[in-house]
């Protein structure tokens, strides 16, 4: 009994270890976004707050914590708390299969990639339960937006995820990263890697695929209802959804936590560092994109999904598939 | 010992789900409760080692099948007292359907029993867990020996969902759409005109 209490508390330590840098990174994306955004757009972003203004991300919880709860009185209670805390489980569960290094991995099960892609879809169920349970007319058109989108946008992942499938011969995400140690997959799957990256942003819903919450047309989509923590709560799970998506595409297409070149000065930095170097290169053109792109129309951001990214991705699985078969390198 | 009693939560979560999907009052709680359906279920699955079937059945059942059942429930207007009016009227006429069909299923599943010789008689013989992974030995199974078999259940989904499209595809006369190339190979000469207007003339459009 004693030995199944010691292996609990140590499973707890190394989840802790994972959520609490996670939490704080997500803290920091935040105050990162309106850097990155201020400098793009001549500004100075927060430098107020501490030094640099780094502590602008805790005094803004600090602010929505004293804030006061309110429920709108034709909301439906119980789902309409449930909606938030949805939304930042989701985006936790998913990093217990994340590996961070050689052998550093919560999880290291078989069908990784296909718990990833099962806990993203997910996502949507935290938007389309708030904007419903708010009864409010701008939250469920989000929410109805939002879910078309998702749906619309999980196909093409998925078929960008079986090619990268089709060139490891596994589902496991230590094996996939493994199978990059001669060439990183997004030279060879160039085109896939634009596909997934572009998924990952109306996955995500981020500029330039935010419909769902488009402050100019629906006020603030499914959200609107929300304040103080269950407002926050949201917020957390968008960012930690959008560190998640870069960290899949590290792992898919970038190497993961491999060095660049497998040489002196680079084999020297852990794993971890390459990873989390890597994962930030991505979140930056997140906020990149975030700050030149102008939003989408609903109707455009329909027909990439449908009648772009999906032939373009199945063509390219066919392909991926035929030469693979044609040339013998197919993974058995 | 964990096992038994993780075995037990599932399944007694499950249960208990399943019945409120369909004692919920309100239509959008009852599909919330199949989703919590769907992952005990899964939860199960991973217990019995068939990681893959469950991580399947959370991506196309609660991933995909389910946001649309909630996109339609929620979208449908429903009147929760004009749902009860009939209650007492048509609760005889349920009853005796839901009687007469327990009363089949006791008297089918009562005599019934597994064959002995199950394990001959299946085609492909299980293979052997500890040797092969279960991902693996399901795709061994659908795409290496039953390949043919597999692609005209796909074909046949295909016929399905073209029928779906032609039914409820119509044409409607004076619809304005985009047309993306058309757009795109527009060239300047043919979208602006340049009109030398004369004083008090005015052009004609």
């Amino acid at each position: 009994m004693g030995n199944i209490l010691l292996t609990g508390a140590i499973e707890i330590g190394k989840i802790l270890l994972v959520i609490v840098p996670l939490l704080v990174s997500v803290a920091m994306l935040t105050y990162f976004e309106r850097k990155v955004i201020g400098a793009i757009q001549l500004r100075k972003g927060p430098n107020v707050v501490g030094p640099f203004g780094l502590l602008q991300p805790f005094a803004d919880a600090l602010k929505l914590l004293t804030k006061e709860t309110i429920v709108p009185t034709g909301a439906n209670r119980v789902v309409f708390m449930m909606a938030p805390v949805l939304t930042l489980l989701l985006s936790l569960v998913a990093w217990a299969v994340i590996p961070f290094g050689y052998g550093m991995v919560l999880a290291d099960i078989n069908v990784g990639i296909l718990y990833l892609f099962a806990i993203s879809s997910l996502g949507v169920y935290g938007i389309i339960m708030a904007g419903w349970a708010s009864n409010s007319k701008y939250a469920f058109l989000g929410a109805l937006r939002s879910a078309a989108q998702m749906v619309s946008y999980e196909v093409s992942i998925g078929f960008v995820i079986i090619t990268v499938l089709l060139c490891v011969g596994s589902l496991n995400l230590s094996d996939i990263v493994m199978a990059q140690r001669n060439v990183w997959f997004f030279i060879p799957l160039f085109p896939m890697f634009i596909i997934f990256f572009v998924s990952a942003l109306a996955e995500t819903n981020r500029s330039p695929f935010d419909l769902p919450e488009g402050e100019s047309e629906i006020v603030a989509g499914y959200f609107v209802e929300y304040s103080s923590m269950s407002f926050a709560m949201f917020f957390l799970g968008e960012y930690a959804a959008m560190i998640l998506m870069s960290g899949m595409t590290s792992i898919l297409f970038l190497g993961g936590w491999l060095p660049p070149f497998d040489i002196a000065p680079f084999n020297w930095i852990p794993g971890l560092v390459w990873f989390a170097l890597k994962t930030a290169a991505c979140l930056f053109v997140f906020l990149w994109v975030r700050a030149t792109m102008p939003r989408y129309r609903y109707d455009q951001l329909m027909r990439l999904g449908w009648k772009v990214f999906l032939p373009f991705s199945l063509l390219w699985v066919v392909l991926t598939a035929g030469v693979l078969m044609a040339t013998g390198w197919i993974a058995r | 010992m964990i096992e038994a009693i993780v075995f037990y939560v599932f399944s007694a979560v499950l249960v208990a789900s399943a019945v409120m999907v369909i004692f919920a009052r309100n239509p959008v709680h009852s599909v919330l409760f199949l989703i919590l359906c769907f992952f005990n279920a899964a939860g199960l699955f991973v217990l019995m080692g068939a990681e893959f079937l469950a991580m399947i059945l959370v991506v196309v059942y609660v991933g995909a099948v389910a946001v649309l059942f909630l996109f339609v429930v929620m979208m449908l207007d429903v009147d929760f007292a004009a749902l009860r009016a009939g209650y007492a009227k048509y609760l005889p006429v349920g009853a005796a359907v839901g009687v007469i069909l327990a009363a089949e299923l006791v008297f089918v599943l009562a005599p019934w029993a597994f064959s002995p010789s199950v394990p001959e008689a299946i085609a492909v013989p299980i293979p052997d867990p500890g040797q092969i992974h279960n991902t693996r030995a399901l795709g061994l199974v659908l795409y290496d020996q039953y390949v043919f078999v597999f692609q005209a259940a796909g074909l046949i989904l295909l016929v399905a969902m073209i029928g779906a499209i032609v039914l409820t595809l119509r044409e409607r006369e004076g619809v304005k759409r985009q047309s993306i190339p058309r757009q795109i190979a527009r060239t300047r000469a043919e979208g602006v005109e340049t009109v030398a207007v004369k004083s008090r003339q005015g052009v004609d459009v």
